[in-house]
Parts: C-alpha cells; sequence; structure tokens
C-alpha cells in the first residue's frame, strides 16, 4: 500500500502563499480559515541568523493521535496513501482531534465538524497532484508515495538533507522539508 | 548575545491561534462536576458496603439523586460544547478503544443505572409521591443483602471509573505537554474524592459520617499536594517543553491563581481548618469545605487552560 507524503524544499519557498489561496479555492475554505500556511523561522546570533520558509498542513502522520482519540471514528485513516481524513457525517465536533495534534494543524469548520488538509485525496485519486502542490511557482513541493524508493520523493529524501516539524511529538509526520 | 529564535506563521484559525483555546468553560465545568459525582459515588458506595445504610439517616440516600442532577448538568455543559450537535448519537453506535472519550460516553450510560440503583434503596417522599410503585421495587431491592452489596460495589467502581477517565482524557493527549503526566488520573480522583467528602460534609445528617468525612478530606488533601509535588518533581526532572509546561503553573501566568486558589485557598488553609476542627479546637463551619470544592473547580479550569496554552517547539533547524 502506498504512503502518500510530501518532500517541500525550503530552499526554494520563497512564502508566496500560492499554496494557501490554491488550497482555499480548491476546497472551499470559509474566510479566516487555514488548511495550509506559512511559516518563517529566524535563528542564530546576529550577525549569522537563518532563516527557513515553509509552507505547513496536516503531516498525515503515521502515528495518529488525532484518529486514535476520536470517539465516533469519524477521524480515520483512509484505503488509500494513509491519507488522514475526517468523515463530516460522523464528526460530533468534540475538538478532541483539534487538541490531540501537536502541530495544531485541525480547526473546527463553521458548520461544526473538525476539518484539515485531505492531501486533496479527491484529486489524487483521479490521478492528479494536491492543489497546492499543482501551483507551486517554485516547484518546491513533490508529492508521492514515501514506500516506493523510485519515487520522486524517496530519491529526494535520499539525496538531500531533510528535517520533519516536531519530532519530539513522535507523530512519525509524512512531511519532511529539504535544507 | 542571546540566540534569537522566532517563528512566525501566516494561520490564523479561531480558537487555534496564537494558540490552542478550543475547550472553553464547558470543559473544566464538566470535569469538575464529573469529579464531584465519581467522589460522592464512592463514598455513598463505601457506606453501603461497609453496613452504614442501616442507620435510616445515611448520607448514601440523598447522594445518588444530587448525584444524578450534578452529573447531568455536566453532561449539559459538555453538550453545549459540542460543534457539531445534531451527531451526538453517533457516540452510541460505535465503540473506540483507544478513545479515552468514547469510554467516558459509555461510563457515563453505565454510572445512571447504578445511581438510580443507590436511589430505589430509598426513595424520597417526593419520588413515591410521583411514582406510588416505587415502594414495591425499593421493597424488592432490599429484601436481598446481596442486592445491597452489588449496588455498593458498583457504585464504587463506577466512581473509580468516572474519576479516573477524566483525568485520562486529556493526559491521552501527548500534544500538551502539562496534560503528559499519567499522575494527572491520580490528581483529578483525590481531587474529586476530596470536594465530595467536603460536599457531602456540608449536608450529612449523620454526626458520626460528617466527622468521619471531615478526616476523609484532611487525608485526600494531603494526598492532593502529595500528587502536585510528584507531578512537578516529573515535569522539572524531564525535557524542555515539560519543564516549561510546569512553569506555566509555578511561576508563570497561570502562577497567581494556581498559588492562591488552588493550593492556598482550595488545600492548605482548609486543611488547617478542618484540622482544627476535627481536633476539636474550633467548631466545624462550611467555610473550609466551601474552600476545598471551589479549589476543585478552579484546578479543573486551569489545568484544561494552561494545558493547551503548554505546547512543544516548532524550532527546527540548528
Ligand atoms: S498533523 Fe495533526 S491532524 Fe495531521 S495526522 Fe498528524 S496529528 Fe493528525
Ligand atoms: S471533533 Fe469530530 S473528528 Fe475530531 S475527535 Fe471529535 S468527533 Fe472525532
Amino acid at each position: 500500500m502506498p504512503r502518500y507524503g510530501m518532500v517541500i524544499d525550503t530552499l526554494k519557498c520563497v512564502g508566496c502563499s500560492d499554496c494557501v489561496i490554491a488550497c482555499k479555492t480548491e476546497n472551499n475554505i470559509p474566510e479566516g480559515y487555514n488548511r495550509d500556511w506559512i511559516v518563517t523561522e529566524a535563528r542564530g546570533k546576529f550577525p549569522t541568523i537563518n532563516m527557513e520558509i515553509r509552507t505547513e498542513r496536516c503531516n498525515h502522520c503515521s502515528e495518529t493521535p488525532c484518529v486514535s482519540c476520536c470517539p465516533t471514528g469519524a477521524s480515520h485513516i483512509h484505503d488509500v496513501g494513509g491519507v488522514v481524513l475526517v468523515d463530516h457525517e460522523k464528526c460530533i465536533g468534540c475538538k478532541a482531534c483539534v487538541e490531540a495534534c501537536p502541530y495544531d494543524a485541525r480547526y473546527i469548520h463553521p458548520d461544526g465538524y473538525a476539518d484539515k488538509c485531505t492531501f486533496c485525496i479527491h484529486r489524487v485519486e483521479k490521478g492528479l497532484k494536491p492543489a497546492c502542490v499543482e501551483v507551486c511557482p517554485t516547484y518546491c513541493m513533490h508529492f508521492g508515495d514515501l514506500d516506493d524508493p523510485n519515487s520522486e520523493v524517496s530519491k529526494l529524501l535520499q539525496s538531500r538533507k531533510w528535517h520533519v516539524n516536531l519530532p519530539d511529538a513522535g507523530t512519525k509526520p509524512n512531511i519532511f522539508y529539504l535544507v | 548575545m542571546n540566540e534569537l529564535l522566532e517563528l512566525t506563521t501566516t494561520r490564523n484559525n479561531p480558537h487555534v491561534d496564537p494558540f490552542m483555546a478550543m475547550w472553553e468553560w464547558q470543559i473544566p465545568v464538566y470535569l469538575f462536576l464529573g469529579g464531584l459525582v465519581a467522589g460522592m459515588m464512592i463514598i455513598s458506595g463505601y457506606f453501603i458496603f461497609s453496613g452504614r445504610h442501616k442507620e435510616s439517616n445515611c448520607a448514601c440516600f440523598s447522594i445518588p439523586f444530587i448525584s444524578l442532577v450534578f452529573l447531568s448538568l455536566g453532561m449539559f455543559a459538555l453538550f453545549l460544547d459540542l460543534a457539531h450537535k445534531p451527531y451526538v448519537w453517533r457516540l452510541y453506535t460505535t465503540f473506540q478503544i483507544k478513545s479515552p472519550m468514547s469510554w467516558g460516553a459509555w461510563i457515563l450510560i453505565l454510572v445512571y443505572p447504578a445511581l438510580i440503583a443507590n436511589i430505589m434503596m430509598k426513595p424520597s417522599l417526593w419520588m413515591l409521591r410521583l411514582y406510588p410503585k416505587l415502594s414495591l421495587w425499593s421493597g424488592k431491592v432490599n429484601q436481598h443483602p446481596f442486592f445491597i452489596k452489588i449496588i455498593g460495589i458498583s457504585n464504587m467502581i463506577l466512581g473509580m471509573m468516572l474519576g479516573a477517565y477524566t483525568g485520562v482524557l486529556l493526559s491521552s493527549m501527548g500534544s500538551r505537554p502539562l496534560w503528559n503526566t499519567s499522575l494527572l488520573w491520580v490528581l483529578f480522583l483525590v481531587s474529586g474524592l476530596s470536594a465530595a467528602a467536603a460536599f457531602v460534609h456540608l449536608f450529612a445528617k449523620n454526626k458520626a459520617e460528617s466527622e468521619l468525612l471531615a478526616k476523609a478530606d484532611n487525608g485526600f488533601l494531603v494526598v492532593e499536594l502529595f500528587v502536585f509535588v510528584m507531578i512537578f518533581l516529573g515535569f522539572l526532572s524531564s525535557a524542555r517543553p515539560h519543564i516549561e509546561a510546569a512553569q506555566l503553573l509555578l511561576t508563570g501566568p497561570y502562577a497567581p491563581t494556581f498559588w492562591v486558589f488552588v493550593i492556598g485557598l482550595g488545600i492548605v488553609i482548609p486543611l488547617i481548618i478542618q484540622l482544627l476542627a476535627v481536633n476539636h479546637k474550633i467548631r466545624h463551619t462550611a467555610i473550609a469545605p466551601i474552600m476545598v470544592i471551589v479549589g476543585g473547580l478552579v484546578l479543573r479550569f486551569i489545568i484544561v487552560s494552561a494545558g493547551q496554552y503548554s505546547h512543544w517547539f516548532n524550532a527546527h533547524f540548528h
């Protein structure tokens, strides 16, 4: 079974927010809410300050506290690619999954259910790329099967240095940032 | 010069940014009422189990109905918190073994019959007036001492499960360092027991019971202090996110409320007052029990709020 993930090149990302807008349009995200966003991290001692710009979203983790805490089974792992999804018809809006995600990647949709990035599974199942990956003008985002050693994402991870977000939180995220 | 570390995000989701504040007053109120009811069930169950129900004014006859009302109020608060209310029934079409919230939903369903069975031992006059048939049922329950023992034991066990689960609900969330202690359920259980002992002491008609509860409450308060010490020792000897989580309460923005209302007015001062009272140096008043109860409520608020505020460090390259 494939394990979908993303590899994002922070050396190419300029934080233009095209991915954010593409997601909002593709997925009809209400005003004031975001499934993906841009983080700028500055670190170091003056004058040697490093900066990293990256686009973030749900990491579609391999260990999923957001799924195990869900009392109704609304939060679940999709049959295809291990993508983490929410079944709106089962969700009671208890917010447990929002609290359980160390990345704060979820929110409660104004209609009452928990919501977050779906890796655009409706597009991926048709053979398309997620909307954010599709529009990125610097081609910094790559989407594919991490379990296939010949996939573009696997090859990038083998050839470049990378990090994940919050490794200590122990959720085994599937979004990797090239540095 | 200090090392700079600055994170800027464009995300601004309601109740998620700038810091998590998804759970508001409803959850702490529910956790408090759940803990109080859990404590009362354990007390009532223990009184029944130890044969105190043979005294006609035993508190075990008044506890279950009050518990029923409080628990229902707590569940109503929980219901108010749900963002997708029409789907609430989904809780009861499944059992998710890994989800403490699912466990809780089913424990609550089991708690009601245990409370009702306890009420049946001696229904109040107004209940009998409403449903005269109750006296028939009550007679049947009281025919078998075996039944009574079962009622006592099941109230104790379900009380413990209810009290413990309110802590596990939070501590199972690895995402929030402050909740990340396996002692949280002990803290909530003991705090629930102490609030329950204080509350029942206030209305207990039986002198011996009232005295026993004040003494027991002193014990619970001492244990609670000890559990706090253990929790903080655990955090402070752990990694930075946990140290900082503990500091939120010890020296940070939540410290004044924590020290004054939870530790000072909620535990230490009522403990001193009640120690003097059980040693007959001063008379029992309602002051100490009320302080204990309010302290228990503030504890739930502070743990829920500071816990949501505590977080892992979102910084990655070195
Ligand atoms: S990022 Fe958060 S919501 Fe997404 S799978 Fe991981 S824990 Fe769950
Ligand atoms: S908010 Fe919905 S998806 Fe999240 S844990 Fe509750 S029921 Fe499950």
